[in-house]
């Protein structure tokens, strides 16, 4: 029988969740005799190939790439799990959600203290995803099975629900691994 | 016998004192009644609901009902926890709460509450409010974003400190703590030897330059439950 396969990705997050999947240390050497990994930029497999038995969301979505890979996750993955703050609640990018967006795109490429820009354009090639109104956490936009707070979670954290979940275990996860910072 | 009155909490045996409320009470045997606004030495408004029983089947906050002899308290129930977690939920998304700079992280009430509860995350939409930052004081800070308008601040440096320097303002979704009268914090004689400036459960009020300075690991909610200090005092 064919392992299961895991698929990962990073939306407006800073990649921190996946250092922290990372961290999960030697026990990556029994992660892969569990699972394989699908689309996720641990293997850098850019397209599904298949069907998931997990997926890993970091970041929530600021802006519409963000929204289609995380529906593209929905459609492929049997359980969707947030991972970190910025999945669950939109985290640091979600600050801007209380400036309006235009207020922002004007401080980064107008009237901020350090801006050089003589043009006076706003990037606006079509091939730049556009922004959101606002950073949306992903139970927002798609059906999220699981949450895994924290900024990020720990390994021990990621590792023992992981290994639940392809073990069809209770996620029973103690006291000091569940937190929000 | 009337200096003693008897009663159980999810069919334990309690005494008490007359006089005293649920919440005090159950503290002295032991059991722990999850609540958020409550402070001892402090006037009890029972304003966040969290420490709501069942006292012979009505819903009261256990911090303002005094005890009665032979009452049937309900606390530690399934429908109980779902209401407790309603509450934590929704305080989550009505104001800004990102934990993961926040100074007061590790030995915050409501943080501790929402771990102690098994939330992993709330279940209403966000809403992202926009709030304001005060931080004119030389020593003391006021982020709003925070506040979940418990009322401690209130009390305690109306009733303790004898300043009256916070106030609600406002109703509903646009109540806030105000400082006298729309002045800035600097503007009053706030001092960070109050102890108006001690008793934010969050990080709403908070002095400057004594963040992170507790590693992350040692914090007081890193590897206990909030609750577990009366816990252990179970008879």
């Amino acid at each position: 029988m064919s392992k299961p396969k895991v698929a990962t990705a990073s939306l407006a997050g800073c990649f921190g969740c996946h250092m922290s999947v990372l961290d999960i240390d030697e026990r990556i050497l029994k992660l892969i005799e569990l699972v394989d990994f699908d689309k996720s930029p641990v293997d850098d497999i850019k397209e599904f190939t298949g069907r998931c038995a997990v997926g890993l969301i970091e970041g929530g979505c600021a802006n519409e790439e963000n929204v289609r890979v995380l529906q593209d996750f929905r459609r492929h993955c049997d359980v969707l799990i947030s991972v970190g703050d910025c999945a669950t609640m939109g985290g640091i990018p979600a600050m801007r959600n209380n400036i309006p967006l235009k207020e922002c795109l004007d401080e980064a490429y107008l009237n901020g203290p350090t801006v050089y820009n003589p043009s006076g354009i706003i990037p606006n090639d079509k091939e730049i995803p556009l922004c959101l109104d606002k950073v949306y956490p992903c139970h927002e936009v798609v059906k999220i099975d699981y949450h895994m707070p924290g900024c990020p979670p720990s390994a021990d954290t990621i590792w023992q629900t992981l290994v639940a979940l392809l073990t069809n275990k209770p996620v029973d996860l103690p006291y000091e691994l569940i937190k929000y910072d | 016998m009337s200096d003693q009155i008897t009663f159980t909490i999810d069919g334990v045996e309690v005494k008490g004192k007359p006089g005293q409320t649920i919440l005090e009470a159950a503290d002295a045997a032991g059991i722990y009644i999850p609540r958020l606004c409550f402070m001892k030495d402090l006037i009890p408004h029972g304003s966040c609901r969290v420490c709501t029983v069942f006292i012979n089947g009505r819903p009261q906050a256990a911090c303002t009902q005094p005890i009665t002899e032979g009452a049937i308290v309900e606390n530690d129930t399934a429908e109980l926890k779902e209401h407790r977690k309603n509450i934590i939920d929704m305080l989550f998304v009505e104001g800004n709460h990102f934990c993961m700079f926040c100074e007061k992280s590790g030995n915050c009430e409501l943080q501790a509450m929402a771990y102690r509860l098994g939330i992993s995350a709330p279940k209403y939409p966000y809403l992202f409010p926009k709030r304001d930052v005060d931080a004119t004081h030389p020593d003391i800070l006021i982020d709003r974003n925070r506040c979940i308008l418990c009322g401690r601040c209130v009390e305690a440096s109306r009733d303790v400190d004898k300043k009256t320097i916070f106030e609600f303002v406002g109703r509903g979704a646009d109540k806030k703590v105000a400082v006298n009268a729309n002045a800035d914090l600097k503007d009053t004689d706030f001092k960070a030897t109050d102890k108006a400036a001690d008793v934010c459960p969050v990080g709403c009020i908070i002095k400057k330059r004594v963040g992170f300075a507790i590693p992350v690991g040692q914090r007081k909610y890193d590897t206990k439950p909030i609750g577990s200090d009366i816990e252990a005092g179970k008879k």
